[in-house]
């Protein structure tokens, strides 16, 4: 059970912890053919060209113009230090991107990973208790279902949810349908009080799916015999879901933690669709927002450039905070490196 | 806790065998009320995914007036108006034009780079190997974000911004790290000895690649590549920042800008239509492949 990637996030979880040494490296000493050095520039030449001048060569750069009062068209910039990151310390504007990207970044992944926990020991070990550990009847219809949303475009889903939440769209109308007339033509991405909350109910929609997925793997590749033995202990189901499936597939846990998280101080995408300026009194403007208004829009790029390097710091933090947390709560010493 | 799992060490098989005595035993009163229970809650989160999409698709065939008279009436006139302004006028033709372009060369493009490169940062040892290895994590651990800026001149001085190859060579710098990381893992997996014998038999590098390697790779490859394409049809930030030709728009920023055109002048009915006509070919498409795809799913979480 490796928490090996099976989508970004997880492959920065894995190559975050010592995974690529695990086996001996296949290689022996080779002759330097024709065929070799042809075979090892194309090869690894081409491929690394391309993402050193297109990844690595723009972070190097980034770093550089945060140090700088560049507006990007103008040739002449000069060095100013660390100004721009006190100018941002001191925008409250951003430091609302900021906080409401913290707060992203905490909640987004709980609600998730705890709805699509449930929904994924429902499917796998929701069966009667008696006879093998199996799931539920038609369960597989479940997980097909629930997937949907993880194959839409995120800018879609923002544009659909936009139109659902609308005053008169679908949400105010199942709400009249059922006799909720409280909310009739309430603006639920137009209010302070509900448009962070609606935000977060449509990133959280489009993750359970994938999220539940991975987990029913997961569980899957826990042995049955470990089901059978808690029951034969006399574990309720309760008990079975906290003592032993989730300290089982805590490692599955982390990765999704930090992917979601990771995705949440982004979510450019679904703020762009859903509250493209920010929301009611900038109640879920977020710091990516944020930056491509101050590079695209004002063409202060060095300003943009500060805002980016405090939002990769923020994430290499975030990613830090999860590792420690899970490493304190007993994670790898149970485990071992898995 | 520490007593069960010892238990459990051995053996992984899913169902035990019944043995051929048991009774058939009744579900107790407990099982029925949890299965309900259960059931419930994932029907209800079930009609939570499909209602917005069942909706979104009876909205697209109502007119503008008709969805702002009421959410849940039926369109008056089931007619593909809404579709056709949607796919000419509103330009969501080409716009699925270029996605299927970029996405299309960027994909097969990135298949290639990223096994090349995986295979010989797995199966090669060489100076440095590592330093590119952590490279690459650092790739994939940045946000994109901080790059854009630098990314937009980049492309600028070489005069690819605003055009379709320029995107293609970020999607696949982009996408590159993922692909090469789980590909190294595959790659690392392969048994030695086929190559060996490869060799043995005078297969050069270039051939013990393509003809032994990359098969050998196939369903690792089946799996990055789905999430890739997943990806870079999803891809938002890139083409917005880098590819603000109105020609060249990929479906992702048509879409935006067609929802946020003039703020109130939109066409509704017709947004809607490029709603549907953006989900539905990707939504088929996981219907039909749904088995591989949830098995690459868990091919990533369990080795």
């Amino acid at each position: 059970m490796t928490a090996a990637g099976a989508d970004p996030g997880a492959a920065i979880a894995t190559t975050l912890g010592p995974t690529g040494s695990r086996k001996a490296a296949g290689g022996r000493r080779r002759k330097l053919t024709v065929d070799y050095v042809t075979f090892m520039v194309v090869f690894l030449g081409l491929p690394l060209a391309i993402f050193l001048i297109f990844v690595i060569w723009p972070f190097a750069q980034a770093v550089f113009y945060s140090l700088t009062d560049w507006s990007g068209f103008s040739p002449n910039m000069e060095i100013i230090g660390i100004d721009n990151y006190i100018r941002l310390f001191n925008d409250d504007i951003f430091m609302t991107a900021l906080w409401n990207n913290v707060l992203l970044a905490v909640v987004v992944p709980l609600i998730t990973i705890v709805l699509s926990l449930i929904l994924a020991t429902m499917v796998t070990v929701g069966g009667p208790s008696h006879g093998p550990i199996r799931g539920l009847r038609n369960s597989s219809f479940y997980r097909v279902v629930s997937f949907f949303p993880y194959v839409i475009p995120a800018i879609i889903i923002g544009i659909l949810w936009s139109q659902i939440y609308t005053p008169g769209g679908l949400l105010n109308g199942i709400l009249g349908l059922v006799g909720i007339d409280m909310f009739e033509s309430f603006p639920w991405l137009g209010d302070e009080r509900t448009a962070m909350g609606a935000t977060i109910f449509v990133i959280v929609w489009s993750f359970v799916g994938f999220y539940m997925v991975l987990f029913v793997a997961a569980i899957k590749g826990v042995p049955a015999e470990t089901y059978e033995a808690a029951r034969i202990d006399g574990a309720g189901r309760l008990r079975t879901a906290l003592s032993i499936t989730i300290p089982l597939i805590r490692d599955n846990i982390q990765t999704a933690y930090i992917y979601l998280g990771i995705m949440a101080l982004d979510a450019f995408v679904y703020m762009q669709a859903l509250n493209p300026g920010g929301g009611p009194n900038n109640s879920t403007l977020v710091m990516s927002q944020q930056l491509f208004r101050t590079a695209f829009n004002k063409g202060e790029f060095g300003q943009a450039s500060a805002m980016g390097v405090v939002l990769a710091i923020v994430t290499l933090i975030f990613a830090a905070i999860v590792f420690i947390v899970n490493r304190i709560t007993g994670g790898k010493e149970e485990e071992g490196r898995s | 806790m520490t007593a069960t799992r010892s238990i459990t060490t051995s053996g992984s098989t899913r169902r035990t065998p019944k043995p051929a005595f048991t009774r058939k035993p009744k579900n107790t009163p407990g099982d029925k009320a949890v299965g309900a229970f259960s059931h419930t809650v994932l029907v209800i989160w079930s009609l939570i995914v499909i209602l917005p999409l069942v909706w979104t698709l009876m909205t697209s065939f109502k007119t503008t007036k008709e969805i702002f008279a009421s959410p849940f009436s039926l369109p008056a006139n089931w007619n593909f108006d809404n579709y056709v302004s949607a796919w000419t006028q509103e330009g969501i033709g080409n716009y699925f034009l270029n996605t299927v372009i970029v996405v299309g060369f960027a994909l097969v493009i990135v298949m290639i780079l990223g096994a090349m490169c995986a295979y010989v940062l797995a199966r090669f040892k060489f100076f440095g190997s590592r330093a590119i290895y952590y490279l690459m994590l650092a790739g994939l651990t940045f946000p994109v974000f901080l790059a854009i800026v630098p990314l937009f001149f980049v492309l600028r001085n070489i005069g690819l911004l605003n055009t379709l190859p320029g995107l293609i060579l970020t999607y696949v710098a982009f996408a590159l790290p993922f692909t090469v990381f789980f590909l190294y893992s595959f790659f690392k997996g392969l048994p030695d000895e086929i190559a060996e014998a490869a060799a043995i038999d005078g297969a050069g590098e270039w051939r013990t690649f393509f003809q032994v390697m990359l098969p050998m790779a196939k369903p690792g490859m089946a799996s990055v590549a789905i999430f890739n394409f997943l990806g870079l049809w999803n891809q938002f930030l890139l083409p917005v920042a880098l590819n603000t030709d109105k020609s060249n728009y990929v479906l992702s920023q048509g879409m935006a800008s067609f929802a946020s055109s003039a703020g109130y002048a939109v066409d509704f009915g017709a947004l809607f239509a490029a709603v549907i006509i953006t989900i539905v070919p990707v939504l088929i498409a996981y219907v039909i492949f749904q088995r591989q795809l949830q098995g690459s799913v868990s091919q990533g979480t369990m080795k």
